[in-house]
């Protein structure tokens, strides 16, 4: 498998980056871990005619707290999310759901500014970023902006972007107290990628009930979004089985799933259900600090 | 040959270090001064007529120094030969590149060099072709009725082939049964996946006119037999060497059209040409295995005795018939009978052109197909019969003492012990205790539903009475020892098993010997590997060898003892007059007069201490076995694990238990990648869907079980080691076990076993469950 031609650039800052993306426009496309771009480009799907390779710029992958926020460099690689400690204590989902992407060497090489980038509609961490209500720092030619990921997949392999833009920074802010997320994944038996992946994120009050909850799920349509009727049938209620089956039945609603080799559009929906349920009940026990 | 200090021990691999530390020589780690690059172009469609060729610009890219059409190569090389046609069967032969149209999704079209691999490549998206798309046959039984758009014109029909036979009282038997099944069943299609794809580099030398060929091939002979009639050059002006070669399963028997298309270029060129598949050509270019479906019907009587079967199957053969395609087919009706009594029987066969990737051997080939068929059949039995699956088995095993058994269908069994195997696995596996938690789990409604699958199967390998092998043993004048096979492992170890017989036989360490294989030049004529016979046919042929070395050996040190040779004894390495350990002659010096003869030798004494045998087996060998697979189905997702996997399998004797080993743990993961994960898609069109590793399941080590393994040691008299082989074992026998611990589980909730299908893939398995579930309500 052999990339057409291109010419390859390392810059060493963002803004010569930035200014490379500008000057060499359409063509020019930025490389991170390459775990996505790379085997495009060898099937030929891909032909950009100019690199930008990110590993030259420093100050791009960390991991830390501030602001009541974690902080993650766009550089950051899958294999260093799941290892975090930072993020095994304050946000342990996103080390879980890190370390069910792909196998190791794709861990190792992997960028969670990439995944988000590529947009992937069967990629991890969207679905899980999703439900813990994270933002996405952006840099470009006309400076600096912050875009949720509620709005920042809309559509497959799409992610909101506008040319010469780079992704810098995930930042997912730090869930209150009485707090739990589960991230469920149904790898397809290949690639390993989701075929559906759902992320349930419960917050309660003193009380014991639900003050709020996010779902985020992947794999089932050509975009990972919000399961927002499923939310809403959670918002403010009692946290037990009947009312969890309830709100997996809405996960796919108004949705359209997809279909391929891995499931029907129909298995996908069912698995939405599922994963919902299971993520919901693990994400609750962990609320409750089980 | 007695098992002792090394035959039988658990040797580890000679070959290892080297392999494992980048140390191998792989086809694609040639490299000759002024080589070229090969690339070649591949049809888009699975049917289409080709209107127009426009070479032009990619002859004026860069790099590029010659390109060809299917039209310019039928001109100078003949299509690629077939093994053994069926009597009167319609052969539709492939032509290295396509001429007038396409067959299949990545047959080639186009085949170009250049300077670099990347030139080549880059070429190929400037070659123009125009093709009219033709309707695509995907489903053989579809594409043999008439109406059918036609693949080979001049043949008509796209049915290549049709046999249909039985033998007893099918009839009557079906007629006086207690009860009768019927099942239809799916072989899906598989991709063999070697570790390495394929690759070739051919030099071609204008001066002594002589063809020099690297390939991953299995049988490097047979290439070189078949490049000799393509391209009408004498045998003797081509050597074929397979150096070190990843992995085959059955795949690389096959003489490819980049195997003489490279000859052709470096012929035309006088430069060296190398071309290496890419893995994305690998799964449309190579063959694939399987593709069968399956029509049965069993009658039993009111004690699970099977009176009679029927079989029919369409053979899914693909675009083309390459070495074996059309015979692999027809190893599932030798193997009908199974272990068991089955008197009556009928059966047809449809081989049927598809506008496919052409199928061939593959791990088992033929056989895991008979298997599958037979336990699935006695599964269905069991479970309409309310017995348990053992039973049905013990009731139709064919007894031990009846060997040479001679089965309905006509195939000779050299020896065999089923039940012995089934008694053993079923202890190995703790089997009631099984049965207990299966029990329990339902009744605690667990989530996860146990299932307890059974395979006893026999099957047929070391082929073949008609394919002799050989060897030369040559002992050098410092008395190390080469040893040169017609056999061709790939990954095997044989090095080390034949390393083994050798060093038992001559008393030389094991480090002191070589094995020498892949080489037309330096072997003797022979059949590779495959079908399981490297060791029963080719070992043998090396332990003869070794012998008749011996026995001359011997008789060298008696003269130099001055003693007759039954006075001679042999032992570390030192040959001495019985009783007289003082009058000894070295092993070393034995090797060194051989080739220098002191004087007081005989005059007749002829020079050299070297022997070739061939070895023509009396029969096939029929290794057997019982499995058993415990799996794991989660109700709500149809998701398939396999938890537990007990096998006893017989080889008859095993010369290095490691091997034998590590082989059924590659062919029982083969056998559960069919069962669970591995499947072939083709859309309506035949577009090939599963194109590349991520979408096309092979399991990783999660995804499978551990092994426990038991062997059970029932030698066969068909050769002196009598080892029956082992290569295909695992696989032939693991097929049905899964699939039977699948519906297994799943019958408690009212799935009718007969309607798992392989692959048992989660949507497969949750679409039962939930049918199930709509039936009940
Ligand atoms: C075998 C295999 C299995 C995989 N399995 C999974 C899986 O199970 N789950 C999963 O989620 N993923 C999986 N992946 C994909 C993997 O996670 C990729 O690492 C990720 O999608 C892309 O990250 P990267 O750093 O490799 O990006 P690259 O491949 O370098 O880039 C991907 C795209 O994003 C753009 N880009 C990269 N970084 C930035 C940035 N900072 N700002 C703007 N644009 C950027 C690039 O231009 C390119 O278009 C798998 C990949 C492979 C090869």
């Amino acid at each position: 498998m052999v990339c057409a031609p291109f010419t390859y650039h390392r810059p060493s800052s963002l803004r010569q980056a930035i200014a490379l993306l500008q000057r060499l426009g359409e063509e020019a496309k930025v490389l991170a871990g390459g775990q996505s771009l790379i085997p495009v480009m060898k099937m030929r799907l891909a032909q950009p005619q100019h690199l930008i390779d990110l590993g030259g710029i420093q100050g791009l992958s960390y991991i830390r707290e501030a602001r009541g926020a974690v902080r993650i460099g766009a550089l950051t690689t899958h294999a260093e999310v799941e290892a975090s400690d930072l993020l095994k204590r304050r946000l342990p989902v996103l080390a879980e759901t890190a370390s069910l992407i792909g196998d190791m060497q794709v861990r190792n090489r992997g960028t969670i500014g990439g995944s988000v980038a590529h947009a992937d509609p069967a990629a991890d961490y969207p679905a899980t970023l999703l439900a813990l209500d994270a933002r996405f720092k952006v840099v470009g030619p006309e400076g600096t902006r912050t875009v949720p990921a509620s709005q920042f997949f809309p559509g497959p392999f799409t992610a909101a972007l506008k040319p010469g833009e780079v992704v810098t920074e995930v930042q997912v802010p730090l869930p209150p107290q009485g707090s739990g997320a589960s991230y469920q994944k149904f790898a397809n038996k290949a690639s390993r990628f989701a075929v559906v992946g759902v992320c349930a994120f419960i917050s309660l009050n003193a009380r014991g009930t639900i003050r709020s909850a996010r779902l985020g799920v992947t794999g089932a349509a050509d975009h990972p979004f919000r399961a927002t009727a499923a939310e809403e049938a959670l918002q403010g209620a009692r946290p037990e089985e009947r009312v969890f089956q309830r709100a997996s039945r809405l996960v796919t609603q108004g949705v359209e799933c997809v279909a391929d080799v891995h499931g029907s559009a129909e298995y996908r929906a069912w698995l939405c259900q599922v994963l919902a349920r299971r993520a919901l009940e693990t994400a609750l026990a962990r609320a409750r600090g089980g | 040959m007695v098992i002792s200090k090394l035959v039988g021990a658990r040797i580890k691999r000679k070959e290892d270090p080297r392999l494992i530390t980048g140390g191998g020589t792989y086809t694609d780690d040639v490299r000759l001064p002024g080589m070229l690059y090969m690339a070649v172009l591949r049809s888009p469609h699975a049917h289409a007529r080709i209107k127009r060729i426009d070479l032009g610009k990619a002859l004026s890219h860069p790099g590029v120094v010659a390109a060809l059409t299917g039209e310019e190569v039928k001109q100078v090389c003949d299509p690629i030969p077939a093994l053994g046609p069926i009597e009167g069967m319609k052969l539709a032969l492939r032509p290295p590149l396509a001429v007038g149209k396409v067959t299949h999704v990545g047959e080639g079209v186009v085949a170009l060099v250049a300077e670099s691999r990347y030139q080549a490549r880059d070429a190929l998206d400037l070659v123009e072709v125009e093709y009219e798309p033709l309707p695509a046959n995907v489903d053989p039984e579809r594409a043999m009725r008439r109406g059918a758009p036609v693949i080979h014109e001049h043949l008509k029909t796209n049915l290549a082939y049709s046999i249909k036979q039985s033998v007893g009282d099918v009839e009557g038997a079906f007629q006086r049964a207690a009860g009768t099944v019927k099942a239809r069943l799916v072989e899906q299609r598989l991709i063999p996946l070697a570790m390495e794809c394929r690759a070739v580099v051919a030099h071609y030398e204008p001066g002594p006119g002589t063809l020099t060929i690297w390939n991953t091939t299995q049988n490097p002979h047979v290439l070189r037999g078949f490049l000799a009639s393509m391209l009408h050059l004498p045998e003797n002006r081509i050597r074929v060497i397979a150096p070190d070669v990843g992995g085959g399963f059955g795949s690389k028997i096959d003489t490819y059209p980049e195997e003489a298309l490279a000859a052709l270029f470096s012929i035309r060129l006088g430069r060296p040409v190398k071309w290496a598949e890419e893995r994305m050509e690998n799964f449309q270019a190579t063959i694939h295995g399987r593709g069968q479906l399956q029509e049965i019907e069993v009658a039993y009587d009111q004690d699970g005795g099977i009176t009679a079967l029927r079989v029919r199957i369409w053979a899914d053969l693909g675009a083309y018939c390459q070495t074996f395609t059309h015979a692999i087919p027809t190893l599932t009706l030798t193997m009908l009978n199974g272990p068991y009594k089955i008197p009556n029987l009928a059966w047809e066969l449809y081989g049927v052109y598809t506008n496919k990737t052409p199928t061939d051997a593959y791990r088992g080939a033929g056989r895991p197909e008979a298997t599958y068929l037979l336990e699935r059949a006695l599964d269905l039995v069991a479970h309409r019969l309310g017995r348990d699956p053992t039973e049905v088995r013990r009731r139709n095993f064919i007894p031990k003492d009846a060997f040479p058994y001679k089965t309905a269908v006509g195939t000779v069994y050299d020896s065999g012990d089923y039940e012995g195997a089934l008694d053993k696995v079923l202890r190995l596996a703790n089997y009631t205790a099984l049965r207990r938690e299966q029990q329990e789990r339902l009744q605690r409604g667990d989530r996860k539903l146990l299932g307890i699958g059974l395979s006893t199967f026999v099957e047929i390998c070391g082929f073949a009475p008609n394919m002799p092998d050989n060897a030369t043993v040559r002992v050098e004048p410092t008395g190390s020892v080469t040893v040169f096979t017609g056999t061709s492992p790939h990954g095997q170890g044989e090095e080390t098993a034949f390393a083994q017989i050798v060093a038992e036989e001559l008393g030389v360490p094991m480090e002191d010997i070589t094995v020498v294989h892949g080489d037309t030049l330096t072997t003797p004529q022979g059949y590779g590997t495959l079908g399981s016979r490297t060791l029963p046919v080719g070992g043998t042929a090396v332990y003869q060898a070794a012998k008749t070395v011996k026995e001359k050996a011997v008789q060298l040190a008696a003269h130099l003892l001055k003693v007759t040779p039954d006075k001679v004894s042999y032992e570390g390495g030192r040959f001495f007059v019985e009783d007289i350990p003082d009058r000894k002659v070295s092993w070393k010096e034995v090797a060194e007069k051989a080739y220098s003869p002191p004087p007081e030798l005989p005059a007749d004494f002829e020079p050299g201490l070297l022997a070739t045998v061939y070895f023509k087996p009396s029969n096939f060998t029929f290794p057997f076995g019982a499995h058993i697979a415990v799996v794991e189905v989660d109700r709500e997702t149809g998701d398939v694990q396999v938890v537990n996997y007990f096998a006893v399998d017989d080889c008859g004797h095993r010369i290095n238990p490691l091997l034998v080993e590590g082989q059924l743990h590659g062919g029982i993961a083969q056998g559960i990648a069919q069962d669970l994960y591995e499947e072939v898609v083709y859309d309506q069109n035949g577009q090939l869907l599963t194109n590349s590793l991520m979408n096309y399941a092979v399991p990783n080590p999660a995804m499978l079980p551990s092994y426990t393994l038991e062997a059970s040691v029932t030698p066969t008299p068909v050769n002196p080691l009598g080892a029956k082989g082992v290569g295909e074992l695992g696989t032939i026998g693991a097929t049905p076990a899964v699939v039977n611990a699948v519906a297994d589980a799943l019958k408690p909730l009212g799935v009718d076993p007969a309607q798992v299908q392989m692959a048992c893939t989660p949507e497969r398995v949750w679409r039962l469950i939930q049918q199930a579930q709509r039936r009940r309500r």
